[in-house]
């Protein structure tokens, strides 16, 4: 365990709430401000970890371009609460 | 069909073909992992009326082989636990330890195969899904080199980490259900072709499970034992005696790496989870929650309604390990020690056959006893972890019961491609 301050701010947990499209209640952002404290602090002692030279034998993987079936328009819109005229329709928004 | 154990989450029957390695046998699939015209919740509410349009690779692999499919099982929402508790349909009760946990986040595969309600059953395996429940239920679970098995048709959780991997009531039963999944496929370019490291016969898993242990060379990375439970150690060490009056012998090795593996599995795969669940607002997938008006808003609202607590902590511990300022802190740190584990985990395969650990560092927990406290619970993966981070395959095999009759696994890690080596090892033992 590292023994620096891991103070989290609420403030960061509703920044970070934001970046991620998580609406979070007031009683979620204690929660969470107070476990992301200790995990991220235990998360510090990759601090530690020393520098590793990687290699990774990586080669690009690539197939034919050719033209396939595809879901049928029908079987795509299974799924859809709403559709209208072979489309998707969904939540008025701006 | 026993459920008082909530082990499927839809007990739908799928019918394979009329022959085939399969035939005859049941083959529970978990519920992240696609199945045509069969919903397929990941145990979110986000996905509670999800119905696939297509079969995973791997669930085609058992329909061709001739598996009848009875049902989904149940799972830690989006693979995201330990214990299988995490659900938003329930947890999963351990059917061989009443009152514990089955293990996570493959539970509900663990479980109904414990039971006896699947001859075997295909889980997940990110930071040790497949291999925990298998210890805590005490069955056999495999999660293979990663690219043997193909990926696609498995909802994402950690795409760097993740395999399918098969569970049975004997190393042979398991695998013979990996030769069924095994093999490169051309939808899932991170597939590998085992022949091209292995040669003709590769993929004869279960040929190779025919127990003999003499002359094997077993190599104990003392990390994965310091921090273990008492009773779980003594079970692991009756275990080694075993295979050593069989002919194996065992060194112990250090791997300093080892004990830095539960925080860069953990910062690598909630970054990757920021990503992949980046999908579920409810208009892409997932549901909507009927909200007009600003459009990350109503993003935000859907998504705070269908994800669990669990899924909402690492969304957002993941956003936050890759957001502006600590990318270099936390997911870098994590890369390097990711490259640090691999490295160890090879050179010590360089002078052992394989690795051998406890699976779980402790016994089955009671039900309720750990998600309060989730650090208790993420230390729990620390002997599974560096397998994912490592790319390499490993098996749990059965090991034996605490004084207290809870099951204790043992972990047995190979090199890349070394599926023969692992499963020859522990079918001694199962």
């Amino acid at each position: 365990m590292s023994d620096t301050e891991n103070a989290v701010e609420p403030e960061e947990v509703r920044h970070v709430a934001q970046l991620a499209r998580i609406d979070l209640d007031d009683e979620e952002v204690d929660r969470f401000t107070d476990k992301f404290a200790d995990i991220l602090g235990y998360f510090e002692t990759l601090d530690e970890v020393p520098e590793v030279d990687e290699e990774e034998e990586l080669a690009n993987v690539m197939r034919p371009d050719e033209v396939r079936d595809s879901l049928p328009q029908e079987e795509a819109l299974d799924n859809a609460p709403e559709s209208e005229d072979g489309y998707f329709k969904g939540p008025n928004v701006s | 069909m026993s459920t008082e154990y909530n082990g499927y989450i839809t007990t739908e029957r799928i019918d394979g073909a009329s022959d085939g390695p399969l035939a005859g046998k049941t083959v529970a699939v978990k519920d992240n992992i696609s199945t045509e015209g069969v919903r397929t919740t990941c145990g979110s509410a986000m996905l509670d009326d999800y119905v696939p349009p297509f079969d995973a690779t791997v669930v085609e692999r058992l329909k061709d082989a001739g598996a009848t499919i009875p049902g989904k099982t149940n799972m830690d929402e989006f693979g995201m636990g330990t214990t299988t508790e995490t659900s938003a349909f329930g947890p999963t009760e351990n059917p061989v330890a009443e009152g514990h946990v089955p293990g996570g986040s493959s539970g509900g595969s663990a479980a109904v195969v414990a039971a006896g309600d699947a001859d075997v059953a295909l889980g997940t395996d990110t930071g040790g899904s497949v291999r925990a429940p298998a210890a805590f239920c005490g069955v056999v679970g495999i999660k293979p080199t990663y690219g043997l098995v193909s990926r696609y048709g498995i909802v994402a959780y950690a795409n760097s980490l993740e395999q399918v991997g098969p569970i049975a009531p004997t190393v042979e039963e398991a695998a013979e259900l990996l030769e069924v999944i095994a093999g490169p496929d051309e939808r899932d370019a991170t597939t590998r072709d085992a022949t091209e490291e292995n040669g003709e016969g590769a993929y004869d898993y279960a040929a190779a499970a025919d127990g003999d242990v003499d002359g094997l060379d077993i190599g104990v990375p003392t990390e994965l034992l310091d921090g273990a439970d008492e009773r779980v150690t003594a079970v692991f060490w009756d275990a080694i005696d075993e295979l050593e009056s069989r002919g194996a012998s065992y060194h112990e090795v250090d791997l300093e790496s080892l004990r830095r593996a539960v925080e860069a599995y953990y910062v690598i795969a909630m970054s990757e989870a920021s990503s992949n669940l980046a999908r579920f607002d409810g208009v892409r997938y997932g549901q909507s929650g009927g909200y007009d008006g600003n459009w990350n808003e109503t993003f935000a609202r859907a998504r705070e309604e269908g994800f669990g607590e669990e899924v909402k902590s690492r969304v957002l511990l993941g956003t936050y390990a890759l957001s502006a300022g600590y990318h270099d802190k936390y997911y870098k740190k994590a890369q390097d020690a990711r490259a640090w584990i691999k490295r160890d985990i090879n050179d010590a395969l360089e002078g052992a056959d394989v690795l051998a650990s406890p699976t779980m560092p402790v016994p089955p927990m009671e039900m309720g006893e750990s998600l309060d406290d989730p650090l208790t619970m993420y230390l729990a993966d620390a002997n599974t972890t560096p397998v994912n981070l490592a790319n390499v395959p490993a098996i749990s095999v059965p090991a034996g019961e605490t004084d207290g009759g809870l099951p204790v696994g043992l972990q047995l890690v190979g090199p890349a491609f070394g599926e023969k080596a692992i499963i020859r090892a522990g079918s001694a033992l199962a």
